[in-house]
């Protein structure tokens, strides 16, 4: 009976003829390794977390402050800041709908049918305007189609033009301003009261608040800006 | 005889179990990460379309399209004229808050060529476009206010139409503003009124 059990054994299997003693599998060192590989391993998915939040907020991921090519360079520096013509002027749908509104070409042509008549910067526009193909802007401020914002509420509101826009009066290209995030939009929604102003300067680039907090507490009041959250709902801005 | 050794069945580890489940789960819903919701099969406001042959996913009106908010038949509010000629009155009460609100669009539409006084001295024309006329001429004062909205409306000479960027309404404002730029570059000392007269006359210097 015993040796057939030994020969069923295979070959590599040598039984231990010693008396049994207890042994260690792994050596000291490895309480050491073991600590070290819990905490770097945490440690490391803390700063996979951290990294992604850097590159999320990065201009590189927003696109915040890089300018977008466009078909004409058209500067706001030189119209706004230099020639202070009104953004209504060209965004003429600000004030009553979601969209700002991109000028026709029948509205640079206001101008530009004797001003810069023949600088070849705006052929683009005069070719437009010949054909009537409209110019193919690119979008700067793009959001998520599950995102529906609305112009015409903020500027109703007291949002100035600049607060999303940033200076843009001093901008010869123009670039996304702020991260459009939806942190950043919060900012602004959990406490309106740090951004708004009078709706008289909404479109005035160059205003500053003598006392932002006093004057926003009143404002917030005044327009009947609803308090207690209901800015932070989610359906104000997804729906 | 068959000389195959067939292998017992074995249970499979219970933790490679619960992580290939994990794994499958994972699998199946990073498949929702991607764009999809971001850019929906939805036109925004000025999107390219790939439909239309126009390459536009605004839609031109088709002719003669009248919606039910915009009958015009006050031809007066909406044409400035009575019979086909310019008229000289206005279809809204001239009120404090007409006169502001053309203030606002004069500021907006009209001044960066006409100027803020309306001497037709804009920061445009400064630049080099033509120099419009000025509204203080005895054309200009006595001419209909209907003459006004109907510019703006459909251009004149050199000046493009704005009737795309000022709603009919706004363009009697602006009429009605232009009226009180005329007067107040064309007053004299008889149209303020007697209680106000001697604190001008003491300003004089």
């Amino acid at each position: 009976m015993m040796s057939d059990e030994q020969q069923s054994l295979p070959s590599h299997v040598q039984i231990d003829e010693q008396p049994l003693q207890r042994q260690q599998l792994f050596h000291p060192r490895a309480n050491t390794v073991a600590k070290v590989s819990i905490i770097g391993g945490l440690l490391a998915v803390a700063l996979a977390f951290f990294l992604w939040g850097v590159y999320t907020r990065s201009p590189y991921y927003t696109g915040a402050t890089v300018t977008v090519d466009q078909p004409v360079p058209f500067s706001h520096k030189h119209h706004v800041g230099e020639l202070g013509i009104d953004c209504r002027m060209c965004h003429t749908s600000v004030e009553q709908s979601a969209s700002a509104g991109m000028p026709a070409t029948q509205t640079c042509m206001t101008c530009h049918s004797q001003i810069w008549a023949n600088s070849p910067v705006l052929a683009p526009v005069h070719e437009s305007f010949r054909s009537g193909v409209p110019i193919a802007w690119n979008r700067v401020y793009e959001l998520p189609g599950y995102v529906y914002f609305n112009h015409s509420i903020h500027v109703q509101k007291g949002i100035g033009c600049v607060s999303c826009h940033g200076q843009i009066d001093e901008m010869p290209l123009t670039a996304k301003a702020v991260p459009l995030t939806m942190q950043w939009c919060l900012n602004c929604h959990r406490a309106p009261e740090k951004y708004i102003r009078p709706r008289d300067e909404v479109f005035n680039t160059r205003w500053v608040a003598q006392d932002q907090l006093t004057q926003g507490r009143k404002l917030v009041d005044d327009y009947h800006i609803v308090a207690g959250g209901r800015l932070t709902n989610c359906s104000i801005c997804h729906r | 005889m068959l000389n195959v050794r067939l292998r017992a069945y074995k249970r499979p580890h219970r933790g490679a179990v619960v992580g290939g489940f994990w794994v499958i789960f994972a699998l199946a819903v990073l498949v929702g990460c991607g764009p999809n919701m971001q850019r929906q099969p939805r036109y925004q406001p000025y999107d390219a379309s790939q439909f239309f042959p126009d390459g536009t996913s605004s839609r031109p009106l088709e002719a003669d399209t009248v919606s039910r908010e915009n009958l015009h038949t006050d031809t007066l509010r909406y044409t400035g004229k009575i019979n086909g000629k310019l008229a000289d009155t206005f279809p809204l009460p001239v009120t404090r808050d007409l006169l502001t609100r053309g203030h606002e669009r004069y500021g907006i539409y009209c001044a960066p060529c006409h100027g803020p006084l309306g001497d037709g001295n804009g920061v445009i024309v400064q630049r080099g476009f033509s120099q419009p006329p000025s509204f203080h001429t005895d054309t200009l004062r006595n001419a209909p206010a209907g003459l006004f909205f109907d510019v703006i409306t459909n251009g004149y000479g050199l000046m493009y139409p704005y009737a795309a960027r000022v709603q009919p309404d706004d363009r009697w404002a602006i009429a009605a503003y232009i009226r009180a730029l005329q007067l107040s570059q064309h007053a004299t000392l008889h149209d303020v009124p007697p209680d106000q007269q001697p604190k001008l006359q003491e300003a004089q210097p």
